[in-house]
């Protein structure tokens, strides 16, 4: 029993980790209705330029700012570039878009800050926290606690800039319609390069949250894929959807790999682990066939 | 002068409907296909065969497959290569485990099972559509190469899932040179995209093109939208399927699951977009553009690097390949949505006014 509550808490922690990339996600769709493929390589930019600055000899606090000055940059070029001249296209075809763009960034991240992996020191290590070691027997990453902290302050951030400033308020007006918000005097451009800075932002704390955890390598842009299931999930354009979307997903994941494939492995013999690779899509997948809108999306009425 | 119509008298309905109406295309495709079929034969390499054309046909039949799920039926998917994965291994194992079974029946059987698989996959498109089927189809790209990779039974016990394709014999002719499963790679492919253009314009054409351009609508004018998906993701996975079974035993010779990524099925939809969505014709001129690329980039950027006296390592290149990969995306999502397969229909409307545009 304890050994499945371990097995359990360290999904929901992981979990937050996938929540902190989905958020990402959600904030872009939120405000232009893009759906960004690009979040996950925008993550490994993000981490790639932490270390590589750090490389050239910045301190650390150096970095994270230069970092993400590289990615508010790269956020509103991305926008003024791409997504501006792409105004009125169908969404598939700037989901397209951000596939090319996903691309492009993982030309250009390696090019200029070298593609071997490396770790992100950030401070923090990477153990079990002797209290709950001791009393109930279970491994605890202290680091994932961090991360679990720095995941809810940014999402308490966010949802406080979003209900009570004005910038927030404007956020949420093109959202609901751009039409209405530009005719009532909102600058949509401005809206949306702020947007592509916050998801930027974003990014940087999941990279750097990720890199220090697995290393900054090529394969954090497959971890930030499985975001994708936990914003079905979750729905588009939510963001507790997003942190509940996680942690189910993370859980269960964690869950199915330790728990499936002995099962599997009685009725079929040989070794099925790396479950984890699939599962989260295959749930996504059923989930949708229950409720297409997710757990929080809104639900959506065609017309002709 | 060359390209006019004028003068055709269209005389009767046959006439007016056959499959390309202006001599001079049909002319032109017979002169196509006889230098595929025989010019090519008599003048290629060995390394032009194995390396540039076989892989060309194999992605141009892939391509087409996905083109009719995502350019005409206009559900997106991001599973093309696991469809193509479960092609080769079901023409493996049919070959493997059937005595005698001639391997073009195989080949079909591969299309159908990935038909099958397909369908199963193209469920949840009946209740959602746009990213979140793209998100689906990613649990097949991923499910189903697990499933080769761990399923031993699949890949007849080998290690990791390697599986070797068994010799090419048709009729006691066996294919075993470059040039011999060119022209085999070559008949499918040409076979399979006659269909495809006679099936697109046919009344299951227009039932998917009504579908992608609004499917309430076309539920509500009587097109029955279970039956319209999951046909298109059935004959879209027979292509696949049928390609990737190409791809095992005229291409490679012996696949991996690994080797069917999700970065294969990225590259499958790029031909798509940068040949044109929802055209034939663009299918072919995406594969050979997507496949050219690398190869044209590979011989250019030294050049480049020498002539500025950088430094370009091999890893450089293949970055900058990746790059000019997204950004063509891009820049042909902005400037032309509908791909090479468009600017070869300007240039045919140009061709027809030339050279006395007035």
């Amino acid at each position: 029993m304890e050994f499945f509550f371990e097995v359990l808490i360290g999904g929901l922690l992981s979990g937050v980790m996938y929540a902190l990339v989905a958020l990402g996600f959600v904030l872009i769709y939120k405000a232009s209705g893009v759906f960004n493929f690009a979040q996950g390589a925008m993550v490994y930019l993000a981490a790639l330029s932490v270390v590589g600055i750090m490389e050239w000899g910045a301190p650390l606090w150096l970095a994270v700012i230069l970092a993400f000055a590289v990615m508010t940059a790269f956020g509103i070029g991305t926008e003024k570039f791409v997504l501006r001249k792409l105004v009125n296209q169908p969404p598939i075809a700037l989901f397209m878009a951000t596939i090319g763009l996903t691309f492009f960034i993982e030309g250009l991240a390696p090019m200029i800050f070298g593609s071997d992996p490396r770790a992100l020191d950030i401070g923090i290590v990477d153990e079990p926290i002797p209290y709950i070691l001791e009393n109930w027997n279970m491994v605890i990453s202290k680091f994932d606690l961090v991360a679990a902290g720095v995941a809810s302050v940014l999402v308490a951030t966010l949802a406080l800039f979003f209900q009570y400033t004005r910038i927030g308020r404007a956020l949420r007006a093109v959202a609901d319609d751009h039409q209405a918000a530009l005719s009532i005097g909102i600058p949509l451009q401005h809206i949306w390069a702020i947007v592509w800075g916050v998801a930027g932002f974003v990014a940087l704390v999941a990279g750097m949250m990720w890199g220090a955890r697995n290393g900054v390598q090529f394969a954090l842009t497959f971890t930030a894929l499985k975001a994708l299931p936990v914003l079905i999930l979750g729905g588009f354009t939510s963001v507790p959807g997003a942190i509940v979307g996680g942690l189910i997903i993370g859980a269960s994941e964690k869950l199915a790999e330790i728990y499936i494939p002995p099962v599997m492995q009685d009725l079929f013999g040989g070794n099925f682990g790396g479950i984890e690779g699939w599962f989260p899509y295959v749930l996504a997948l059923l989930f949708l066939l229950v409720r297409p809108e997710g757990l929080f999306g809104e639900k959506h009425i065609d017309r002709v | 002068m060359l390209y006019r119509e004028a003068g055709q008298f269209k005389t009767s309905y046959a006439a007016d409907q056959q499959l390309f109406p202006i001599r001079q295309d049909r002319i032109g495709l017979v002169l196509l296909l006889a230098v595929a079929f025989f010019g090519i034969p008599l003048f290629a390499s060995e390394y032009w065969f194995s390396a540039i054309l076989i892989p060309f046909l194999i992605f141009a039949l892939a391509a087409l497959g996905l083109n009719i799920l995502t350019g005409y039926a206009g559900q997106l998917s991001l599973g093309t290569a696991a469809f193509m994965a479960v092609g080769a291994y079901a023409a493996y194992n049919f070959q493997l485990r059937v005595e005698g079974m001639p391997i073009l029946v195989s080949f079909i059987c591969a299309g159908l099972t990935a038909a099958g698989v397909g369908i199963l996959f193209g469920l949840p498109s009946l209740r959602i559509k746009g990213f979140y089927l793209a998100v689906a189809t990613l649990a097949a790209q991923f499910f189903i190469v697990w499933c080769l990779t761990k399923f031993p039974w699949l890949s007849n016990n080998s290690s990791s899932g390697v599986i070797s394709a068994h010799n090419i014999n048709i009729l006691g002719y066996a294919f075993d040179t470059p040039r011999d499963k060119y022209l085999l790679v070559l008949a499918i492919v040409a076979l399979m995209a006659l269909a495809a253009k006679n099936m697109v314009r046919s009344s299951t054409g227009r039932a998917w093109m009504a579908v992608r351009d609004m499917d309430v609508a076309a539920s509500v004018i009587g097109i029955r939208l279970m039956h319209t998906k999951l046909l298109a993701f059935a004959v879209s996975s027979f292509y696949c399927g049928v390609a990737g079974a190409l791809y095992a035993y005229c291409y490679l010779g012996s696949v991996e699951p690994d080797g069917f990524s999700l970065d294969m099925s990225f590259r499958i939809l790029f031909m798509v977009i940068v040949g044109g969505v929802g055209s034939i014709l663009g299918s072919f001129l995406g594969a050979g553009f997507i496949l050219l690329l690398p190869i044209f980039l590979d011989i250019t950027l030294p050049f480049v690097a020498d002539l500025f006296g950088l430094p370009f390592s091999s890893a450089t290149v293949s970055h900058i390949q990746i790059m000019v990969f997204g950004a063509l995306i891009m820049f042909f999502l902005i400037v032309e949505p509908h791909g090479l397969a468009r600017l070869w229909q300007i240039a045919k409307e140009k061709l027809r006014l030339w050279p006395f545009p007035h």
